[in-house]
């Protein structure tokens, strides 16, 4: 370290030879944010079954959280704690760091087709882990504005009365349970692509868990 | 069991058993939360010191006391809930309770008193014909129910801080505990009672409460889920303790407000 530091040399270790893709609270808040999802889509499925808004989506009691009403509300309504102040932290990080503008912008149709026609082709390449390409952009800039959707429409779902304006927002009580539902699509569709890529491309999991 | 029964007006009996089994938990009534993942972290949300390894279950009865206390902050007593048209009443209004609308208590009007006690000054009980000559307010709101489908209802009977007022309720209580004759009830927060819509109600849609809505009474809470609107109501306790309730004995979450 001293000897670094005397000769000139930019202060880096050996292994940090790598860039750093992701730093410390990008990771802290995905995993924090990766388990929420999934609490408050497990039990959120449950609270679904209760009284679905669809005839023919029903959730499997093995796919979903808490047993019972009861039991998942009491995790929907702990979770949701979990997930709205770690986003508000992530979001509000994004934007003060910068990362969220030199990350998912700019972002223009034109590259979100010639990207997407790329990755089709199967000739997007993925060399460089800290740029993310069109698609990617507007993938996470999509579901972070479901997120918001998710958290708002779930709030107004939740207080009727208290929030009655924001209630008014979605179209009512009724509507409002359905642009959650959606949300809750978008994100899950979100989710197994996510995955998918993820598991395809392991030194992107590896960035999210070690940074580099 | 074999007497012919008086079936409500315009509820569907279909309707009704349907609803009345989803309340009702899968396999038991009890609170077992399959999938308890570590909740280290949610432990450490609640800023709780919880010393003997807590169940998840427990983690979440004790965040759902934090969301009952964040619920009565977010409460107002001023705040409305939003009223309705004649037009926008669901027709038929859904029966929905854990037993199908044929076992729904059959009260005698004749013979039926209203209990009062706690912290009162006149403890007197109240007949039909007594809370029906009391001034009538009414409303058309929605019912939301905790399984999450609404619906919209005319309710019409005494306001509840009124009647409070009228038989002397210590209104610096914590509590108004209902009792309802079929072994069913409830405990509200005095400010949910306090509140303008909150009515001791005894009409549906200006006609005599049916029984499958709660003959002879019903406590029609506008800013609180369903299940904390009582039906059938013998007796109202104004008190200083938790007295719980049918539900929220089972785990849903005891303020339930909207």
């Amino acid at each position: 370290m001293t000897l670094e530091a005397t000769s000139n040399l930019p202060v880096t270790t050996g292994r940090a030879a790598e860039p750093l893709i992701h730093p410390r609270w990008v990771r802290i808040t995905h995993w924090i944010n990766a388990l929420a999802i999934l609490m408050m889509i497990g039990s959120g499925w449950q609270v679904y079954d209760a009284s679905p808004l669809f005839r023919f989506i029903y959730f499997p009691s093995q796919f979903a959280l808490g047993e019972w009403l009861a039991g998942a509300l009491l995790w929907h309504f702990a979770a949701m704690w979990l997930f709205v102040v770690n986003f508000i932290v992530y979001v509000t990080l994004g934007i003060l760091t910068g990362r969220f503008r030199r990350k998912l912008f700019p972002i223009s149709p034109r590259d979100v087709f010639n990207d997407f026609a790329a990755a089709l082709r199967g000739k997007l390449a993925h060399d460089d882990l800290t740029v993310y390409n069109a698609v990617q952009r507007l993938l996470y800039l999509g579901v972070i504005l479901a997120g918001v959707v998710i958290a708002l429409s779930g709030a107004s779902i939740w207080k009727p009365v208290q929030f009655k304006y924001l209630t008014a927002l979605f179209g009512g009580y009724d509507t409002a349970r359905y642009v959650h539902f959606f949300a809750m699509s978008t994100i899950v569709a979100f989710l197994t692509i996510h995955v998918a890529l993820a598991l395809l491309v392991p030194k992107s999991l590896r960035a999210m868990i070690f940074g580099r | 069991m074999a007497s012919p029964r008086k079936t409500a007006s315009g509820v569907d009996p279909k309707l009704l058993i349907k609803d009345a089994a989803k309340l009702l938990p899968q396999s038991s009534r009890r609170l077992f939360l399959r999938g308890a993942v570590s909740l280290g972290a949610l432990s450490m949300l609640t800023g709780c010191d919880i010393v003997d390894g807590p169940t998840s279950e427990n983690v979440l009865r004790v965040i759902s006391r934090f969301n009952d206390r964040v619920q009565a902050l977010l409460f107002s007593e001023t705040t409305l809930a939003p009223e309705y048209p004649e037009s926008a009443i669901t027709r038929p209004f859904p029966f929905n309770a854990y037993y199908s609308v044929d076992e729904a208590p059959d009260i005698d009007d004749d013979a039926y008193k209203l209990e009062i006690g706690g912290l009162v000054d006149n403890k007197k009980s109240w007949t039909l014909p007594e809370l029906n000559a009391l001034p009538e307010v009414s409303q058309i709101t929605r019912h939301v129910c905790v399984e999450g489908w609404s619906a919209i209802g005319s309710w019409q009977g005494v306001k509840l801080s009124d009647f409070l007022k009228t038989i002397g309720a210590d209104t610096t209580a914590k509590y108004i505990w209902f009792q309802c004759a079929e072994g069913y009830s409830t405990t509200i927060d005095m400010p949910t009672a306090l509140h303008p819509q909150t009515q001791l109600t005894l009409k549906f849609d200006h006609k005599t409460l049916p029984q499958a809505y709660g003959f002879p009474i019903k406590i029609r809470i506008p800013t609180k889920l369903g299940f904390k609107n009582p039906k059938y109501v013998t007796a109202m306790y104004v008190q200083n303790n938790d007295a719980g309730g049918y539900w929220e004995n089972q785990g849903y979450n005891w303020f339930s407000g909207l």
